[in-house]
């Protein structure tokens, strides 16, 4: 078990601060690490895909969790899997899709572990039909403050509390999966263009039913009578007989071989990532994606995660970082999704990497962050001036909207708005204060947010 | 803690009554800042400014703290930092003295430089080694376009600031990769309290304007900061000028 002193950074690398880094390589060694990680406490850390502040712990400890990365048993008929937290979704699908399963929710990338995605409660375009990442969670073994190992199921209050609860009630050793079934390796994928915002939230809205997955990029930048124009791609998982009889994989239907370019280099000017440079590439964007397409193979590296395909994609934004901006709004708050997206357009935010997705029904983890209805997730560079007055605009108008922003994403949000965006925060911090009371777990996050 | 744009939540003021500091600690309190601490001579001046920035909505504290006594420096800072993580120490204080008297009157000049230097090193070394137990926070220090090169007009201010300003980068230098921030701030003429009185230079500014550039320095995580920027080439020339031709410029 090693420890260094390093600097620590979510994958926006804003806010840098510095921790011990604790790679346990056995449940023994994790137990030890909690036991003795010192006043500042620690908190659990997987790939580092969370945008912000919510792996990093100023002055104390971070668990580097995927030094446990074993995957121990799969049931390939029943389709469930126990694997150590730290294992990742990239792993799991090498492992499973040759046996004709698929992790039952990928974000959009596939360098998250499996503890990480329970711990932020994970959706992806799958969640107006499977809902989040803990929906599959059959139990969990969770680790915690008293140095225990405790098995955890579901519909308890520690299930609930853990199941989007960034870490901070300890660290997921194992956690047994329930996985989708599947045929093939590859994507079935519808692609159309709306033409604003209102023809894109009335084609969600029809027709998102029909599709397992569902997500339609947006284009922020465009203007007038354009505004909200987007691209929805939508799809399932091919069945065997959609591949073509000649084709090899017709005979490897299951192959797993993502392809990757070269990493992004470590030093990148500032404002590669303009108005102008990102208002190009959306409009190419926007103009290549086919009026309307239907039934097109794709890899599921590059329905899912594109991005994936350049390691250290988070670089382009230059060394100030970036800020991903994510909330969610009911349905019936579609006019709140107008003004917003209008006033992120007439900010002129160059933000290439903006996704709207209707969400399906809530799961009950405490500060999970899916609820039906309407989420925005969107990219800006950090550098922008007066981004951090505007963010908070923004929020004033979800939560007045009764909506939320997502703490996995988060790196700035005002202290002040939390409870109103999530309602069990009060259960959530009495049975920290009860399980935890010397704060064993404390991450940046939770010292900002007072969580 | 900090957000993305290096905002802080608690600041921590050393010389609570300097105008640049206020200004910094209004700007800072319109966006994220909700815990300041005022360390200064217990003042009526000290009190007023606290209450000024609690009618801003912040939680606002007073720490008795001077500079020309760095023996206590370890006491008063302990206090503040045993409370709560500190996110921005702002090291502020500072005196300009009066050059021409002070140079007939050497223990005039000395207080000058224990107050500028020796003061802000004892008051640097403590704050850092607590933001560095802390594993974060910035460290943003008040130096002056002054030490960048010493002046006949004024040499004994400029050369205490000279080495506040070399101590700064030097502690920015050690402290990399702690998770600590130093930031030097470099403002040229303000018009304030202190300069009041006082022959205006060129390329004048105003308290106000050094806080702007202290929000943008804290968001980019500069090292050093210019206020104006221009100054940053100003002085650049002027430090590169043969002394035959810097001591006739009438500066």
């Amino acid at each position: 078990m090693s420890a260094d002193i390093v600097s620590v950074t979510g994958w926006g690398r804003t806010a840098p601060t510095a921790a011990r880094l604790i790679r346990p390589r056995t449940y023994e060694e994790a137990a030890a690490a909690v036991r003795n990680c010192g006043a500042r406490g620690g908190i659990p850390r997987g790939l580092g895909r969370a945008y912000g502040d919510a792996a990093q712990n100023a002055g104390g400890a971070v668990f580097d969790m995927t030094g446990l990365d074993r995957v121990h048993v799969i049931d390939a008929g029943s389709g469930i899997v126990l694997c150590d937290a730290g294992v990742s979704l990239h792993r799991l699908m090498e492992v499973l899709l040759p046996l004709g399963w698929f992790v039952p929710v990928t974000p959009g990338t596939r360098y998250v572990t499996v503890g990480g995605a329970i711990g932020a409660d994970i959706h992806g375009r799958n969640h107006h039909v499977s809902g989040s990442f803990s929906r599959h969670v059959l139990s969990l073994e969770l680790l915690t403050a008293d140095g225990e190992v405790r098995t955890v199921g579901r519909g308890t209050p520690l299930f609930d509390a853990t199941t989007g609860g960034m870490g901070l009630t300890g660290v997921i050793l194992t956690a047994t999966v329930q996985l989708q079934r599947v045929e093939t390796s590859l994507m079935s994928v519808d692609t159309e263009r709306a033409r604003d915002l209102d023809d894109l939230m009335a084609r969600l809205t029809a027709t998102d039913h029909r599709y397992r997955y569902s997500v339609a990029w947006i284009d922020l930048l465009a203007r007038g009578t354009a505004t909200g124009r987007a691209v929805l791609t939508r799809g399932d998982h091919a069945p065997l007989e959609a591949l073509p009889n000649v084709a090899r994989a017709r005979r490897r239907p299951l192959a797993f071989r993502p392809a990757r370019l070269p990493a992004a280099p470590a030093f990148l000017p500032e404002g590669l990532l303009s108005r102008t440079t990102v208002g190009l590439f959306n409009e190419l964007w926007y103009r290549k994606a086919p009026r309307a397409r239907t039934g097109e193979l794709q890899r599921i590296s590059t329905f899912f995660h594109p991005l994936d395909g350049v390691p250290h994609w988070n670089r382009i934004y230059g060394r100030h970082g970036f800020v991903q901006y994510q909330f969610v709004v009911g349905h019936g708050q579609e006019d709140a999704v107008r003004r917003i997206v209008r006033r992120i357009s007439e900010r002129r935010c160059p933000s290439f990497l903006a996704v709207l997705k209707r969400f399906g029904d809530a799961d009950p983890g405490w500060l999970s962050f899916p609820v039906p209805g309407w989420t925005l997730a969107l990219d800006i560079p950090a550098g922008l001036p007066g981004l951090g007055a505007f963010l908070d605009e923004l929020d004033e108008e979800v939560a007045s909207a009764g909506g939320r922003v997502y703490l996995a994403k988060d790196s700035r949000l005002r202290p002040e708005l939390l409870a109103a965006m999530y309602p069990r925060l009060d259960d959530f911090r009495a049975l920290r204060a009860e399980l935890d009371p010397r704060a064993v777990f404390t991450s940046d996050l939770s010292r900002r947010l007072a969580l | 803690m900090k957000d993305a744009f290096g905002i802080p939540q608690s600041l921590l003021v050393l010389g609570g009554t300097s105008e640049i500091a206020l200004a910094t600690a209004r700007r800072l309190i319109a966006r994220r800042t909700r815990t300041v601490w005022l360390a200064g001579r217990p003042t009526p001046a000290l009190e007023a400014a606290a209450s000024e920035l609690r009618a801003l909505g912040a939680d606002v504290r007073t720490v008795a703290f001077d500079a020309l006594d760095p023996d206590s420096h370890e006491v008063a800072l302990g206090k503040v930092f045993a409370e709560g993580d500190i996110d921005m120490a702002l090291l502020a204080f500072g005196i300009l003295g009066d050059q021409a008297h002070d140079e007939r009157d050497p223990a005039g000049a000395v207080r000058v430089a224990q107050t500028n230097y020796t003061g802000a090193v004892s008051a640097g070394l403590v704050t850092a080694s607590a933001l560095q137990a802390q594993g974060h926070g910035s460290l943003v220090v008040l130096s002056s376009v002054a030490g960048e090169r010493a002046r006949r007009a004024n040499f004994i201010y400029g050369s205490s600031k000279a080495g506040l300003d070399a101590f700064a980068q030097g502690l920015g230098d050690a402290l990399h990769g702690t998770g600590v921030h130093v930031m030097v701030v470099r403002p040229g003429f303000v018009r304030s309290k202190m300069t009041a009185g006082l022959p205006q230079a060129p390329w004048a500014t105003t308290p106000e304007a050094v806080a702007t550039a202290v929000e943008l320095g804290l968001r980019r995580r500069s090292e050093a900061v210019w206020v104006p920027g221009l100054l940053r080439v100003v002085m650049s020339a002027l430090r590169h000028m043969p002394r035959t031709v810097f001591r006739r410029l009438p500066l």
